[in-house]
C-alpha cells in the first residue's frame, strides 16, 4: 500500500474515533469549570447515542432521507439537556453529592435507554440499523491536498463541527465574559456571589452545556460509526473522555489534544495488523496501549492535576 | 404525616428504606407507561428469589461479590478516595486466583485454596495500590488512573488467559484444581446444586473487619481523619501520603477477593472477556445505597442481588425487560442522595393537611 494513503486513512480514521471524545470532554469541561463534577458524561453519552438511534429511524420512516441523521442530532441535543436536568437539580439545587449525582446518571442511562429500545422494537436489544448514517463531507479544493487532504477535509460533518467546537469553546471560556463567569463560579463561588455573579444559574448553564455536547458527541458515534443503538454502543467512551478532560487540564485546547491522541491509540490498532514487524504483538497490548501511555504521560509531565477550586463542593450562599 | 416528615429530616435508617420505597414506585411508574403489569412484575421477581432453594442460593452468589465490591468503594470513599477502578482490581484478583487455582499443582486442599485466594487479594490490592502511590507521591488524580488501570486490567487479564491459561479451542481458560476450589458440597446438595462457596462467608467477615478495623482501631481513625480533612490530619502528625496508599491498598483487597470468590467457588475457570464485568461498577452503587457502612453495604449488597438475580425472572414471568431494574436502583441512589427532593415533594403535601385541620 501507497505510505501517503496510509498516513492520510490513519490521521482520517484518528479524527473519526476523536469526535465523540472531543464533543463530551469540551462538555464536561464546562460543567467542570462551573464547579459541578460530571462523572455522568458517559450516561449522557449513552442517552444521546440512543435518542440519535431511535429519532433518525423513526425520521427515515416518515421518508425524511438524508436530512433524517440531522434529526437524529436534534434529538440528541434535547435529550442531552433533559437528562442533564436531573444531574443539575439533584447537585445543584439540591445540593446531593455531584459524584453520586453523576452516578445516577450513568444507571438511570443504561437501563431506561434499552427498556425504551425494548419496547419501541418489539423486544429487540437494538435499533433498526440506520440505512442513512451520515456521510462524508469532502472539502472542495482542499481535500484534494496529499495526505491532509484525505486525513483531514475528507471527513464527516460532525468531525468538522467537532473542531470548530473546540475553537469557540476556548474563546467563550477565555475571552468572554460570560466564560470568565462560568470559570469564577467554579474557583470560588462566594467571591463571584459578592460581585454579583448568579452562582446556581451559571452552574445549571455549565451543566446544561456539559449533557448538550456529550449527548451531541454520543449521537455522532450511533451516525458514522455504529449506525445502530445497543448496549455496548458507547462502552466507556464517556470515562475516556473525562480522562481527556483531566488530561488536558479542563482546557479546550489541551482536551481537543488528549482526544486526539486517545483517537489514534484507537485507531492505530487496526494498523499494526498490517505490517510484518508489528503483527506480532498481541493483540491486548495494542488495546492495552492509549490506557497505559496515559498513565505514564500523567505520571511523567502533567503532575498535580489544576481542577477548578471548587470543583465539587455544591455552593450554599447561606453559608460563610 | 409529620411522622414522615420526620423519617427524613433525621439522619437514620429508614431514609435509605424510604429511599428504596421511592425507587421501586418510580419503576412501577414507568412499567404503567410502558404497558405492563408492576404489581405481577414485583411479584414473579421475589418468587423468582423465594420461590425456590436453587434460585434462592444463586441469588446469595450473586450478592457475594458485590459485598466485597461494595467494601471496596466504601473503604476508599472512608479515607476521601474515590476508587472508580475496582472493576480493575476484580478483574485482578480472578486472574490471580485462576493462575494460582491452575498453575500450582501438589499442594493440600485447604492450603491450596487460601493461597489462590491471598493471591486473588493481593493482586487487587497491589491494582489499586498502583493508584494510591500515584495519587500520593505525585498528586495526579486517582478517578482518571483508575479508569486508565480498568482497562489496562481488562487487556491485561484476557493476555494472560489466552496466552497461559487456555483451554485448547474454547474462549476460557482451564478448570482450576480441585484443591483450589472453595465450593461447599454439601451445602451446594442442600441448595438443590446452587453454586455456594466459602466466600459468602469470607465476604462477611470482611464486613466485620471493616468495621473493627475503621472505627475501634487507631488506623482507622487516622485513615478517617485523613479522609476528613487531609491538611488537619497532617497538622497532628499523620502520614497523608501513606495512608492515602494504604486505603487504596486494603480498598483494592476487598475488590481482589471479590474476582478470587467468583473464579474459586463459582465458574471454576476464568472466561476470555468481551466487555467490563461491571461488577466494580456496581459496587459504587451498592456502597451509596449501604450508606458507606459495612452493615448497610450487607444489606444494600442483598437488595442489589435481589434484584438483578429476579429481575430475569420478572421478563419471564411478567414479560417486562430487565433492564428495568437498573432504573429503579438508579431511582434508589437518586432519593438517597438528593432526601431535599423528598422533603421537597413531601413538603407542600404536609402544609395542605395541616391547613385543612385548622379549618
Amino acid at each position: 500500500m501507497d505510505w501517503m494513503t496510509t498516513i492520510g486513512q490513519l490521521i482520517n480514521t484518528t479524527l473519526v474515533f476523536s469526535t465523540a471524545l472531543i464533543f463530551a470532554a469540551i462538555g464536561g469541561i464546562f460543567s467542570e469549570r462551573s464547579g459541578v463534577t460530571n462523572i455522568g458524561i458517559e450516561g449522557l453519552m449513552t442517552f444521546g447515542a440512543f435518542a440519535a438511534g431511535v429519532a433518525s429511524f423513526y425520521a427515515e420512516d416518515a421518508g425524511m432521507g438524508a436530512a433524517s441523521p440531522y434529526i437524529g442530532l436534534l434529538a440528541a441535543l434535547v435529550m442531552g439537556i433533559i437528562a442533564s436536568l436531573i444531574h443539575a437539580v439533584a447537585s445543584i439545587t439540591f445540593k446531593a453529592d455531584q459524584v453520586i449525582s453523576g452516578v445516577v446518571i450513568n444507571f438511570l442511562a443504561a437501563g431506561s435507554t434499552l427498556y425504551m429500545v425494548k419496547l419501541l422494537f418489539d423486544g429487540a436489544g437494538e435499533t433498526t440499523l440506520l440505512k442513512e448514517g451520515l456521510t462524508k463531507w469532502p472539502v472542495p479544493l482542499l481535500s484534494k491536498i496529499p495526505i491532509i487532504g484525505e486525513g483531514i477535509f475528507n471527513n464527516y460533518p460532525t468531525t468538522y463541527l467537532a473542531i470548530i467546537l473546540v475553537l469557540v469553546a476556548f474563546y467563550v471560556l477565555y475571552k468572554t465574559s460570560f466564560g470568565l463567569r462560568l470559570r469564577a463560579v467554579g474557583e470560588h463561588p462566594s467571591a463571584a456571589d459578592t460581585v454579583g455573579i448568579k452562582v446556581l444559574r451559571m452552574r445549571y448553564i455549565g451543566v446544561i452545556l456539559s449533557g448538550a455536547l456529550a449527548a451531541l458527541g454520543g449521537a455522532t458515534i450511533t451516525l458514522t460509526t455504529t449506525n445502530t443503538f445497543s448496549h455496548n454502543t458507547i462502552s466507556g467512551q464517556g470515562f475516556i473522555a473525562i480522562a481527556a478532560m483531566i488530561f488536558g487540564k479542563w482546557n479546550p485546547l489541551g482536551a481537543f489534544g488528549a482526544a486526539v491522541f486517545f483517537g489514534f491509540s484507537q485507531a492505530i490498532g487496526n494498523y499494526f495488523q498490517l505490517f510484518a514487524w508489528s503483527k506480532d504483538i498481541p493483540q491486548e497490548f495494542i488495546y492495552m496501549l492509549p490506557y497505559v501511555l496515559t498513565v505514564v504521560v500523567l505520571v511523567a509531565a502533567v503532575g498535580k492535576s489544576s481542577a477548578p477550586a471548587a470543583l465539587g463542593e455544591p455552593y450554599d450562599p447561606g453559608k460563610r | 404525616m409529620s411522622k414522615v416528615f420526620k423519617i427524613f429530616s433525621v439522619n437514620s435508617l429508614l431514609v435509605p428504606l424510604v429511599a428504596i420505597v421511592l425507587g421501586l414506585i418510580v419503576g412501577a411508574i414507568i412499567m404503567l407507561i410502558g404497558g405492563y403489569d408492576p404489581l405481577l412484575a414485583y411479584s414473579s421477581l421475589f418468587s423468582t428469589v423465594f420461590g425456590n432453594v436453587y434460585d434462592f442460593g444463586e441469588a446469595i452468589r450473586e450478592i457475594t461479590p458485590l459485598i466485597m465490591t461494595g467494601l471496596a468503594v466504601a473503604f476508599a470513599f472512608r479515607a476521601g478516595l474515590f476508587n472508580i477502578g475496582a472493576e480493575g482490581q476484580y478483574i485482578m484478583g480472578m486472574t490471580a486466583a485462576t493462575a494460582v487455582g491452575i498453575k500450582l499443582t501438589g499442594l493440600p486442599i485447604v492450603v491450596h485454596a487460601l493461597v489462590a485466594i491471598i493471591a486473588g487479594g493481593l493482586a487487587g490490592g497491589i491494582w489499586a495500590g498502583i493508584t494510591g502511590y500515584l495519587k500520593a507521591k505525585r498528586g495526579v488524580n486517582e478517578v482518571i488512573i483508575s479508569i486508565m488501570l480498568n482497562w489496562t486490567a481488562l487487556y491485561l487479564g484476557n493476555y494472560i488467559v489466552n496466552n497461559f491459561l487456555l483451554q485448547k479451542g474454547q474462549q476460557k481458560s482451564e478448570e482450576i484444581k480441585d484443591t483450589a476450589s472453595i465450593s461447599i458440597g454439601w451445602l451446594s446438595e442442600a441448595f438443590d446444586n446452587a453454586r455456594m462457596h466459602w466466600g459468602t462467608v469470607i465476604a462477611i467477615l470482611a464486613a466485620v473487619f471493616f468495621f473493627i478495623y475503621m472505627w475501634k482501631s487507631k488506623q482507622g481513625y487516622e485513615l478517617r481523619a485523613v479522609g476528613h480533612n487531609g491538611d488537619a490530619a497532617k497538622y497532628a502528625g499523620m502520614n497523608v501520603k501513606k495512608n492515602i496508599v494504604k486505603a487504596m491498598f486494603i480498598s483494592g483487597v476487598f475488590a481482589g477477593l471479590g474476582g478470587a470468590f467468583q473464579v474459586l467457588g463459582v465458574f471454576h475457570y476464568q472466561a476470555v472477556f468481551t466487555g467490563s464485568p461491571g461488577i466494580g461498577f456496581d459496587g459504587i452503587a451498592v456502597a451509596l445505597i449501604g450508606m458507606n457502612h459495612p452493615f448497610g453495604i450487607l444489606l444494600s449488597a442483598s437488595l442489589f442481588g435481589i434484584l438483578t438475580y429476579g429481575s430475569a425472572g420478572m421478563s419471564f414471568g411478567a414479560d417486562v425487560p430487565p433492564e428495568i431494574i437498573r432504573i429503579v436502583i438508579g431511582s434508589i441512589i437518586f432519593f438517597i442522595a438528593a432526601q431535599g427532593i423528598v422533603r421537597w415533594v413531601l413538603k407542600p403535601l404536609y402544609l395542605k393537611r395541616k391547613k385543612e385541620k385548622v379549618l
